[in-house]
């Protein structure tokens, strides 16, 4: 049996555009040798059916992410902070829109 | 966190059916399962479309045949969003590639099965995606979150293929004698077959039980199998064709169909690459693997090359 394991090239994460406008959304990744490459591989895989019409790609080696273990401490300072929420706040009942 | 509390935690997550994901501390045998799970699912999508690529440039109408393109487009992108999938579990698309082409691992055995006439195109469609959505749809909700994000996307993608499927028998069954002996003909060669994907019998499965209590699978073989069959015997009533089952009927105590059992000695001899097309399913592969060979070359030389002049 030869070795069938040559090179698939980079991964590359892929992000869309729905609509102008719109954030760009992740879903998903493609591999390819250059960015071109990634584009046009993205394009073809992600937007067969009019899903977006903006594209972004980079490698998945320049993604940083949190980890799982963070969960608790990472985001902790978001929890205890309910005066950033508009509900915290109480106005007189006669405004009924602010 | 020790060993101890990561097992917690992931039960944990199983049982408050949130997903896992990839860098969760995951079992390694949840992890190896996946990966062989999906590997196998996503080869089947790609030795998927030799079947259906056999007939493309004998469609009988532009319109079959812009259709028929599409579909194997689809399922070749199906492959890559379930390659992508395995990838984040710690193996390489070269890994995979090479246990399909070597080999080592397994795809559906109905592809080992030949397209001898138009309606095999019409059968597959109809019923080889109809099971496979079966499965799929259950999929959705499967615990892994990257593997239950890429059947969403399929799930949405396959339901214009079961439909050219069924349009294709529809109206071969409404043709001339010949055509609608065509369509019995795909029907009668490929039902069996197609009852065969959903796997052996709960009892006889050996995957299933991990399967299930991992939430990999929601949902049985044989449970699936059933909801197929009494899903498609309207459907096949419907047109006029006739599925060959002399034990099929229809059971008012369970809402459902009795039907009989698939030959699983048939079944075990294509798993283990006695099947009709199983060689040349795999020569195919190779020979696309190696006529690409160049062309992954040249892609590599040119990227290093632009690399050299931008630095």
């Amino acid at each position: 049996m030869e070795n069938t394991k040559d090179s698939q090239g980079l991964v590359w994460e892929v992000f869309v555009q729905k609509k102008p406008g719109q954030p760009y959304v992740h879903c998903g990744n493609v591999h390819a040798h250059d960015a071109e490459m990634a584009l046009q591989n993205a394009r073809d895989v992600y937007t067969r059916r009019n899903e977006g019409n903006a594209l972004w790609v980079l490698p998945s080696s320049e993604i940083v992410a949190s980890s799982p273990e963070d969960l608790g401490s990472f985001f902790e300072p978001a929890n205890d902070k309910i005066y950033r929420h508009p509900t915290f706040y109480q106005l007189p009942e006669s405004i009924s829109h602010m | 966190m020790d060993a101890t509390a990561l097992a917690a935690n992931f039960e944990n997550k199983l049982a408050k059916n949130e997903n896992i994901e990839p860098k969760d501390w995951m079992p390694d045998n949840y992890r190896k399962h996946l990966i062989r799970q999906i590997s196998q699912h996503a080869h089947s999508e790609v030795v998927g479309m030799l079947p259906e690529g056999n007939w493309i440039t004998r469609a009988p109408s532009l319109r079959r045949k812009m259709v028929l393109l599409a579909k194997v487009q689809d399922e070749g992108g199906h492959g890559l969003y379930l390659y992508s999938a395995a990838e984040t579990l710690g193996i390489s698309r070269e890994e995979l590639l090479h246990q399909l082409l070597s080999g080592k691992a397994k795809y559906s055995s109905i592809f080992n099965y030949p397209t001898l006439s138009w309606a095999d195109m019409g059968a597959i469609g109809w019923l080889v995606d109809g099971a496979a959505i079966m499965n799929q749809v259950m999929l959705q909700r499967t615990s892994y979150g990257p593997y239950a994000r890429a059947m969403v996307r399929i799930c949405k993608e396959e339901s214009f293929h079961q439909r050219q499927g069924y349009e294709i028998m529809s109206v071969l069954a409404a043709g001339s004698p010949e055509q609608k002996a065509m369509a019995q003909d795909a029907l009668n060669r490929f039902w069996w077959p197609t009852l065969m994907m959903f796997g052996p019998s709960d009892a006889n499965s050996a995957n299933s039980e991990n399967a299930i209590k991992w939430k990999i699978k929601r949902e049985s073989n044989d449970q699936l199998r059933q909801r197929f069959v009494n899903q498609t015997i309207p459907q096949a009533e419907l047109i006029g064709l006739t599925i060959p089952d002399a034990q099929l009927k229809w059971n008012e105590a369970k809402q459902g169909y009795d039907f009989g059992e698939p030959d699983w000695e048939e079944f075990n001899q294509v798993i283990h690459g006695n099947g009709p097309c199983n060689k040349e399913r795999l020569g195919a592969r190779l020979k696309a693997h190696d006529d690409g060979k160049w062309v992954r070359e040249a892609a590599a030389a040119y990227a290093s090359k632009r690399k050299l002049v931008a630095a």
